[in-house]
Formats: C-alpha cells, sequence, structure tokens
C-alpha cells in the first residue's frame, strides 16, 4: 500500500537539537493518537512505535500464512466435495489474509523479502496454535469454529488499530473470517448430529484444541510485557484476558448447543453471567512458543521446502520481465 | 541467501455498481501481466469488482504528510464553495 518513497530511515547518531525536536514530535504523534486520527505510511511516527507494528503485523501475517498447513493437511481427505471446496476456499483466503498483512508491514519500511526471510530463518514468531497438530477430520471443524472464533475476537478491535494500513487490512480480513467460523460450527454441528463415533470425535477434537485456543490471547495480562504501550498507542484495545473472557463467554452456549462438554471440570459461572475457568498452564505455552511443541518442525521444514521449491518459479518470473523489458526498449529505439 | 526483491505493484478495483476504480490495496509481481493475475487472485475472491488496474508504486507521486497543512488550507478557509452558505427562503422550498 502506498509508495515507500518518502519514508527516511531514522539515523543512530542524533545531537541534542535533534533529541528536543523528537521529543516535540513524539507530543504531537501521541496527541494525534489520543483524538483517534489515524497514523499513515508517511507520517512521523516514533521508531518504537514503527518497530512494534513491524514485529505485530509480520508475526500476524506468517500466522496466517504457517495457519494453512494444519488444514491444508485435509484437503485431499475431506468427506464431501462440498466440504473440500470449502476448506480449499478457506485455506486460499488465509494465504490472501497473510498478503494483506505482509503488504501493511511493508509500509512501514522492511521489505516482504526480509520479513519471510526472518521467518524462514526462525527469527520471527507465529501464532503457536498452529504447532498442534490436526489428527481427524473434526479437527477441521474445531479449527474453524474456536481458532477462527479467537481470532475474529482479537480482529474486531484491530479494524480501529492506529496505524491505518493495519486497519484496513483488518476490516478486510474481519469480512472474510465470519464465514471460516461457521462452515466450522456447521462441521461440528454435523459430527455431533451423527453417529456415537462421530460425537466421541467431535468430543476428543475439543478436549484437545480448548486450552491452546485460550492460549492464542497471550499471556495474562499480570506478565505481558507489551501491553502498556501498546494501549496508549491504541494498537490494542481490550487486554489478553478482556477478549479471553470475551471468548470464553461466547463460545460456552455453543458448546452447549453442540452437547460438547469444555474439558474445564473447575468451570463455572458467575452471577453476572460471565464463565470462570480455571487456571491455564502456561508452561505448555512458553514451550510451544521456545519451539518445543508437536509440530514446530514441521511447520518449518514445510514452509522451508515450499520456499526453496518457489525459487526457479521466482527466478524464471524475474528473468522473463527482464527479457521482456530489454525487448520493449530495444523496439522504441529502432 | 537473501531472496531477491520482486517489484511491487497497487491494485485498483472498479465494483459492479458503476463507481471509480478504488485503492484496495498492492501485491507483489515480477510484471504487469503476473500482477494483474494476482490481483484477481487475491481482492476479487468474492466478487469484488469489474475491471482491475495495476500500477508500479514506484510510479506514484505522493503529497508530502508534512505539508498537508500548507497543501490544503487554501480550501479550508472558503466556505462559501458549501451550499450551506447560502441562505435559501423555506416557501422556496427545496433547492
Ligand atoms: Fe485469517
Ligand atoms: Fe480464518
Amino acid at each position: 500500500m502506498y509508495t515507500q518513497a518518502l519514508n527516511t530511515a531514522e539515523t543512530d547518531d542524533r545531537g541534542l537539537e535533534d533529541a528536543a525536536k523528537d521529543a516535540a514530535k513524539a507530543a504531537q504523534f501521541q496527541a494525534r493518537i489520543d483524538a483517534e486520527e489515524r497514523i499513515e505510511p508517511n507520517d512521523w511516527m516514533p521508531a518504537a512505535y514503527r518497530k512494534t507494528l513491524t514485529r505485530q503485523i509480520s508475526q500476524h501475517a506468517h500466522s496466517e500464512i504457517v495457519g494453512m498447513l494444519p488444514e491444508g493437511n485435509w484437503i485431499t481427505r475431506a468427506p464431501t466435495l462440498r466440504r473440500k471446496a470449502a476448506l480449499l476456499a478457506k485455506v486460499q483466503d488465509e494465504c490472501g489474509h497473510g498478503l494483506y498483512l505482509y503488504a501493511a508491514a511493508e509500509t512501514l519500511g522492511s521489505s516482504r523479502e526480509e520479513l519471510v526471510d526472518a521467518m524462514l530463518a526462525g527469527k520471527a514468531k507465529y501464532s503457536s496454535i498452529f504447532n498442534y497438530p490436526t489428527l481427524t477430520w473434526a479437527d477441521i471443524g474445531t479449527i474453524g469454529w474456536l481458532v477462527d472464533g479467537a481470532a475474529i475476537m482479537n480482529q474486531i478491535p484491530l479494524c480501529r488499530c492506529s496505524y491505518g494500513p493495519y486497519a484496513r487490512a483488518m476490516i478486510r480480513v474481519c469480512k472474510e473470517e465470519s464465514f471460516h467460523q461457521r462452515q466450522g460450527y456447521e462441521i461440528m454441528l454435523t459430527l455431533c448430529r451423527g453417529s456415537d463415533e462421530q460425537k466421541a470425535m467431535a468430543q476428543d477434537a475439543l478436549d484437545r484444541w480448548w486450552w491452546p485456543v485460550l492460549m492464542m490471547f497471550g499471556p495474562p495480562d499480570a506478565t505481558s510485557q507489551h501491553s502498556d504501550t501498546s494501549t496508549k498507542w491504541k494498537i490494542k484495545r481490550f487486554s489478553n484476558d478482556e477478549l479471553r473472557q470475551k471468548f470464553v463467554d461466547a463460545t460456552v452456549p455453543q458448546a452447549q448447543y453442540l452437547g460438547l462438554t469444555i474439558p474445564d471440570p473447575g468451570m463455572t459461572q458467575d452471577a453476572d453471567g460471565h464463565w470462570r475457568y480455571s487456571e491455564i498452564d502456561w508452561t505448555e505455552f512458553k514451550q510451544v512458543l521456545a519451539g518445543n511443541g508437536p509440530c514446530n518442525r514441521d511447520r518449518m521444514a514445510a514452509r522451508r521446502k515450499a520456499h526453496d521449491e518457489g525459487a526457479w518459479v521466482r527466478e524464471a518470473a524475474t528473468a522473463y520481465a527482464a527479457k521482456r523489458a530489454r525487448r520493449q526498449t530495444a523496439q522504441a529505439a529502432e | 541467501m537473501a531472496t531477491p526483491n520482486t517489484p511491487l505493484w497497487e491494485v485498483f478495483i472498479r465494483s459492479r455498481n458503476g463507481l471509480a476504480h478504488k485503492h484496495v490495496g498492492s501485491l507483489h509481481a515480477s510484471d504487469a501481466t503476473m500482477a494483474l493475475q494476482a490481483a484477481r487472485d487475491i481482492y476479487t475472491r468474492r466478487g469484488e469488482g469489474l475491471s482491475i488496474w495495476v500500477v508500479p508504486s514506484t510510479a506514484i507521486t505522493a503529497s508530502d504528510p508534512a505539508e498537508k497543512g500548507m497543501m490544503f488550507e487554501p480550501a479550508e478557509s472558503k466556505i462559501y464553495r458549501h451550499p450551506t452558505f447560502y441562505e435559501v427562503p423555506e416557501e422556496v422550498g427545496h433547492m
């Protein structure tokens, strides 16, 4: 989105005069944020704002792309042609989401190639949820219902994020997500109305995905490192725990309708209607983030293989474009 | 080895309802033909449009946000350019 021509690099060695100017600019910047103005790519922004957003948007993009793997795993084995077409369309959407988000991240000054290379080198993170395996067809239903459901919860407030290109990308993404969640819930509904084995398969998938899905909202507010400045900059509008609670409250009745049991025997409903869940096992979350989840190595290997196997296509397309450009210049000279 | 950069394109789409082409986002492609095909796949999966333009991002000249005060002030001070500036008696009706 937009040309980067006006984006100037921040220089490191600055005099005191520059520092004072920056403080004034920073105050002006915060005033714009407080007035709910959108920040656009060529506007002045603090280096830390640029860095935080580059990290967050590129991680989000990587998550969409890696997120295609667990579901792509079931495309050839979908139970009917209707399910197969829907799953294919969903996975294609996720690819589109990744591309909108890379484009938004690039407006901050990093190239697509740098961002992708950082992910392939293992230097950039993606959502921990995609490091879990999809063992049965019910996992595809559960992912649509819960993983996309959690993503929607997280993404709706991002449509009002202070950074214009990110907010606009999120609006497109949110429009497309609703189909993802509904197709997932429909799969679950079909299984739960089916044979005992099918219902047991649905329950087993919920049992395995429930806790990892709650972890998608990130560490509890008390320990989260990025929240304060992100809130001040209106990148984040709700805390991790607030979003997690909203998600749980929305999901419990949906599980009840399916006749499934949420794998949390300690769960209780408050007088004010909120569902209180038990303590989350954050050591598991940290382990998966550190690279020790069930599928971390597989996911990285699959991404690297796809990138390497696509190298000849990129080379051929570049060579062809260069040849055509040379021919055009030669024809113009005749 | 770092991946070599592929050019960036801006995508504009005209929707069914007859409005002008509107900027919808950007993409990377090695040439114009591939940019058009990628734009079709990325930005029109749900019948969003009937016509696509792709423009190399480097071909766009943008106004400088630092100068927006000076750039747009002349329009802001001319309230007589708006219909609400003029008074039309109620008896005359809608105008
Ligand atoms: Fe997505
Ligand atoms: Fe999705």
